[in-house]
């Protein structure tokens, strides 16, 4: 029977695309399917910490030596994606110093860099920590984003010929006994970019081999062939700041709790995070206890926290998985190891394999390792290169460090756009026609913008997690409808407007999350801007009803 | 030394300076003064006057049932001055009756002059707004007059490739499936002079505001000729040329004369975000008109504090306590002002008049009583569009617009409150923003001058 790919992977997350892309990078046929916009599950929603290793130092130091390891290649294939703003295990007078040591002693063993600062040296690196810091212990953590690298894969994966389809949620598995041999999609609007408005449409997509790479969904796609794949996702909640206040990635040199990470991101810092099990990955409440606990606790470390002005909150799930029969009761002692489940050994059920667990920041190495499971399914002999390519993006350095006023931008403007094109910056940014910023908290131009829509179609939060627009302070009051509008006239004035209201309508959710002090005075200013300068809640274009302009004032 | 007046006016938006524009005219000999501390809302605003463009209970298509706010896809009311009858008692345009309004209304068209349209009728005009939809609204600034959605010309709408905020083309098409009775056409074209992509809007003012040299394929011409030969070729018919909010700052009139005369067409603006011209233009008419009021204006300083003076408690029931001063901080001194008669018109969660954190909402200066709900996540509703209590935070007044504590006693015999500093309405859905602040401020500011007399 002729298949119609040779693999069929399951999930747009960072682990999903980093398989595509290995197996492409290998010559294997492959076509990828993805429910919502790449990154739309826990890889969007997640802390932005490329992990060292210090972390995982004491408690799994297998999980640590493999973040070291893949840290440096990221470093090395992934440049435009991350900041080296290092990290710090910050310990307070109430943390224990056997602790400490220990943390140290676990980083020595595991090859991650380790040095230890006086209270008074970890305040020079970051003078907002806390008077009574007594010590610190420096490590090469850094900041990735990880709609940026995502995406990086995607496109990395298409030029080496992959088909990737957004806006694609499986359905039902294909089985014929114990065989799967391909899935039924559901395409938004059709096959290829999305499209709002366009008719939906069906299709069964046919493979040699399936990888159902959908993380914290990985169990509902199992269920579609009664397969039993028993995922524990665990929610976590992050706080956007408006402002770094640190530099550096600030952890509580502690055991494990809740609130004690600070990430550098962009313009912003992240707090995080929590870990609690819920049961289904769509629909778990996210709490206002959780967001005073990230300030609240993590105002111990950096005490002007506590004052300062957060943007917006948002939660992500863990797929924590462990085998069966280990049962953990807290989810925080879940390993964060990752696991290959082929339904074949497993259960008896051939042409597919789960890929449940793991990190971020190891992404690439999963992806590599299951790669070389599926590839010797097939009987490919083709090694991996993904270590040593680097990704779009990242293939000329000096690109990234070029000078500062090219193409015509404001310099702080420039600087940003080229360190979110990285390589690609030039082909993006070089234009005859004028570049306006689109999105000013970011400092987006309208060629970046553009680029994005070309990559992504009518769907602007996939624009959004190309470009940083609408990310900023503003949380999209400003910019939404600059950003609506680059859709014109590619796409029609309906289009347009239903991409706004759902972009619109994503930037309040987690905005929400962080209606106090300054950002309820700016929701309250993005609602005015919205309801009244343009009237968009009672827009005459989307109601039903009609309005009979000749009651109206015409003119004196 | 405190410095001493008959009325203080806290905050210089809208209401405040309405107010303090009201008091001087309600007791001629009286020292007024106003103190205000940052820019106000008229700079994001879009110069629009709104009175009630939306009422509650109104026409609604309610397709989305219950998801959809009730205030969402309604149509506007025609005539705002009846629909104000059935808002509810609470609401500050209640509070002050409908005659007020019409009151506040007048006043205005007096300062206002030449510089506004609408007080030929009570019915609400549309306007085109710079995303394409139409607004309900009750008076507008002259240089939007020639543009209504409600008058059926037909329409050439201009935008240029330098300013994002109005894309003229995607606004003509949206205009039409708002169902405009007029046929628009938009065109995007390259603004003569503008050599940064990101030159500001005042930058465009400018250029046209003094005509200035700029460089054209003919060679050198003003800016405001250049334009219009920039858009003649682009013309096919149209009696009106529509530009976003950017023709001229300090001589608009003049600008648009030069640009209609040439064209042959009458011009006008649609309004546009922040930074607004036609809001930076109604500031600027409201200080001139402080000034020859006699009205003293100390602007960039906070009021941080105020006292109570001693209660005369020989009455029975304990006496509600008078402001005896307020203390203003000009750059780290603090400056007590006093005053018979005080209105506070620090605005709402824009101005910051309304103050919170996660605990609770107050009013920033008095911590007059504002209503909310103790638990945070009950201050909003997850619609973006839907009917939002955060919204709706501000102080509560009685009928003499004086603020009422939780128990509905007086906060204070002599502080009365105006414009968006009060609760009790949503004006971003009603579209009642520039209405309510005249209405409360003109009568906050009479009755602080009838009151000190
Ligand atoms: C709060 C939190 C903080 C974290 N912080 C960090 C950190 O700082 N550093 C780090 O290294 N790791 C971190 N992680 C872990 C990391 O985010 C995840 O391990 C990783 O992103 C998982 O990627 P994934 O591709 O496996 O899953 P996902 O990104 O969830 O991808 C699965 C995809 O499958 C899709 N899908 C689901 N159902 C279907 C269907 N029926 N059809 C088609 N597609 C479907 C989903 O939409 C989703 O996009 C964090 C996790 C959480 C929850
Ligand atoms: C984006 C936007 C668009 C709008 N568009 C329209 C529209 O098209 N039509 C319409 O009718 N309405 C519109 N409005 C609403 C309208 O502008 C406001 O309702 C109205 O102007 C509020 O005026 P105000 O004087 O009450 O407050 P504000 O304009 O907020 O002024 C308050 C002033 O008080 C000052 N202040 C605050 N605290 C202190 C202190 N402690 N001491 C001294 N001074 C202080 C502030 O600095 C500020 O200058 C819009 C509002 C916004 C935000």
């Amino acid at each position: 029977m002729a298949h119609n790919t040779a693999v069929l992977v399951l999930g747009g997350g960072s682990t999903g695309c980093g398989i595509a892309r290995d197996l492409a990078m290998r010559g294997v046929d492959v076509t990828l399917v993805e429910r919502g916009n790449l990154t739309d599950g826990t890889t969007g929603r997640m802390h932005g910490l490329l992990h060292s290793g210090g972390r995982y130092a004491v408690s799994d130091q297998a999980s640590a030596t493999e973040c070291i390891e893949e840290n440096e290649i990221l470093r090395d294939i992934a440049s435009h994606c991350v900041e080296e703003t290092g990290g710090l295990f910050v310990q307070r007078p109430e943390d224990s110093d056997e602790y400490l040591q220990k943390k140290l002693e676990g980083c020595r063993d595991c090859g991650i860099p380790a040095t230890v600062l006086s209270g008074r040296e970890a305040r020079e690196v970051e003078p907002y920590l806390a008077k009574d810091v007594s010590r610190a212990i420096q490590v090469p953590d850094g900041a990735v984003d990880p709609f940026r690298l995502c995406v990086a894969n995607a496109l990395d994966a298409e030029r080496h010929g992959a088909r990737v389809e957004t806006h694609a949620e499986v359905i039902d598995l294909l089985r014929e006994g114990d065989d799967i041999y391909g899935v039924e999609v559901r395409h938004d609007s059709g096959p290829g970019k999305r499209t709002h408005k366009s008719p939906g449409t069906t299709e069964e997509i046919t493979a040699e081999y399936v990888v159902n790479a959908t993380g914290a969904w990985a169990g509902q796609i199992g269920a579609m062939a009664d397969l039993d794949v028993a995922v524990r996702p665990s929610k976590g909640v992050m706080t956007i700041m408006n402002v770094r206040q640190v530099d550096t990635v600030i952890n509580r040199c502690r055991p494990k709790g809740d609130a004690d990470i600070i990430v550098p991101h962009e313009t912003t810092a992240i707090l995080g995070t929590t870990d609690e099990e819920v049961a289904d990955p769509d629909d778990y409440p996210e709490e206002q206890w959780e967001v005073d606990m990230m300030i609240d606790t993590l105002s111990e470390l950096v005490p002007i926290i506590e004052e300062a002005r957060t943007i917006r909150s948002f939660w992500g799930v863990r797929p924590l998985y462990e085998p069966p029969g280990t049962g953990t009761q807290d989810p925080t002692d879940i390993t964060r190891d990752f696991f290959l489940l082929d339904h074949d050994e497993r259960d008896g059920v051939s042409g597919m394999s789960s890929i449940v667990g793991g990190k971020f920041t190891t992404y690439r190495a999963m992806a590599e390792e299951i790669t070389d499971h599926v590839c010797e399914k097939l009987g490919v002999s083709a090694t991996c290169a993904t270590a040593e390519e680097p990704l779009p993006g990242s293939e000329d350095i000096s690109v990234l460090e070029e000078g500062m006023d090219n193409f015509g931008l404001r310099s702080p403007v420039a600087r940003r756009s080229n360190q979110r094109l990285g390589s690609r910056a030039a082909d993006v940014l070089e234009t005859d026609e004028p570049n306006p910023v689109v999105c000013q908290c970011e400092g987006v131009t309208r060629a970046e913008v553009q680029d994005a829509i070309g990559q992504s179609g009518s769907d602007l939060n996939a624009v959004r997690i190309r470009t940083r627009a609408s990310m900023g302070n503003c949380q999209g009051g400003f910019c939404c409808q600059n950003m609506a509008t680059e859709l014109h006239p590619r796409y029609d004035e309906e289009t347009v407007r239903e991409a706004l209201d759902e972009l619109f309508q994503e930037r309040w959710k987690g905005e929400r999350h962080a209606l106090w002090g300054e950002q309820l005075s700016q929701a309250m200013l993005n609602y005015a801007l919205h309801a009244t300068t343009m009237n968009r809640d009672n827009d005459p274009a989307s109601g039903a009803t009609q309005i009979d302009y000749a009651q109206f004032d015409g003119g004196a | 030394m405190a410095i001493t007046d008959d009325v203080l006016v806290i905050g210089g938006g809208l209401a405040g300076a309405t107010a303090a524009l009201a008091a001087a005219d309600a007791a001629e000999d009286a020292r007024i003064r106003l103190v205000t501390y940052k820019q106000s809302t008229l700079r994001h605003a879009s110069g629009l006057i709104d009175v009630l463009g939306y009422a509650p209970g109104g026409v609604s298509d309610g397709e989305n049932g219950q998801e959809q706010g009730q205030n969402q896809n309604q149509t506007p009311v025609a005539d705002p001055f009846t629909a104000l009858e059935s808002l509810p008692e609470s609401h500050p345009y209640q509070r002050v009756g409908v005659d007020a309004v019409r009151e506040a209304l007048a006043f205005f068209d007096e300062i206002a002059g030449d510089a506004y349209a609408g007080s030929h009728t009570e019915m609400n005009a549309l306007v085109p707004t710079h995303g394409g939809t139409v607004k309900p609204t009750a008076r507008y600034p002259v240089s939007t007059a020639e543009g209504l959605a409600s008058d059926d010309r037909d329409t050439l709408l201009v935008g240029f490739e330098t300013l994002p905020d109005f894309d003229a083309p995607l606004a003509a098409a949206h205009l039409e499936a708002a169902g405009a009775p007029f046929d628009a056409r938009g065109v995007t074209l390259s603004f003569p002079g503008i050599v940064r992509d990101d030159a500001k809007v005042t930058r465009y003012a400018h250029l046209l505001d003094h005509n200035e040299r700029v460089e054209t394929l003919t060679g050198k011409t003003g800016a405001r000729e250049a334009l219009a030969a920039t858009v003649e070729p682009h013309l096919d018919g149209e009696s009106r040329v529509g530009f976003p909010a950017v023709l001229g700052d300090d001589h608009p009139a003049a600008v648009r004369e030069t640009l209609s005369d040439a064209l042959g067409a009458d011009t006008f603006e649609v309004p546009m975000g922040p930074p607004s011209l036609p809001g930076l233009r109604l500031e600027d008419l409201l200080y001139d008109a402080l000034e020859s009021a006699g009205v003293r204006v100390t602007s960039g300083v906070p009021v941080v504090d105020y006292e109570t003076a001693v209660a005369d408690s020989t009455a029975d029931e304990p006496a509600t306590a008078a402001i005896d001063h307020v203390v203003v901080d000009r750059n780290g001194a603090e400056i007590p002002h006093e005053a018979d008669q005080y209105v506070l018109a620090t605005g709402g969660l824009v101005g910051k008049g309304v103050e919170s954190n996660r605990e609770r909402v107050t009013e920033g200066i008095f911590d007059c009583y504002v209503p909310h709900a103790t638990d945070r996540y009950d201050w909003f509703v997850d619609d973006v569009f839907g009917e939002q209590p955060y919204a709706r935070f501000g102080v509560v007044p009685d009928e003499d617009l004086r603020p009422l504590d939780a128990d509905g006693n007086l906060e204070f015999s002599n502080l009365r409150a105006a414009g968006s500093v009060l609760g009790g309405y949503d004006y971003a859905a009603e579209k009642s923003g520039a209405g309510v602040s005249l209405a409360t401020g003109y009568v906050a500011g009479t009755r602080a001058g009838e009151g000190c007399q």
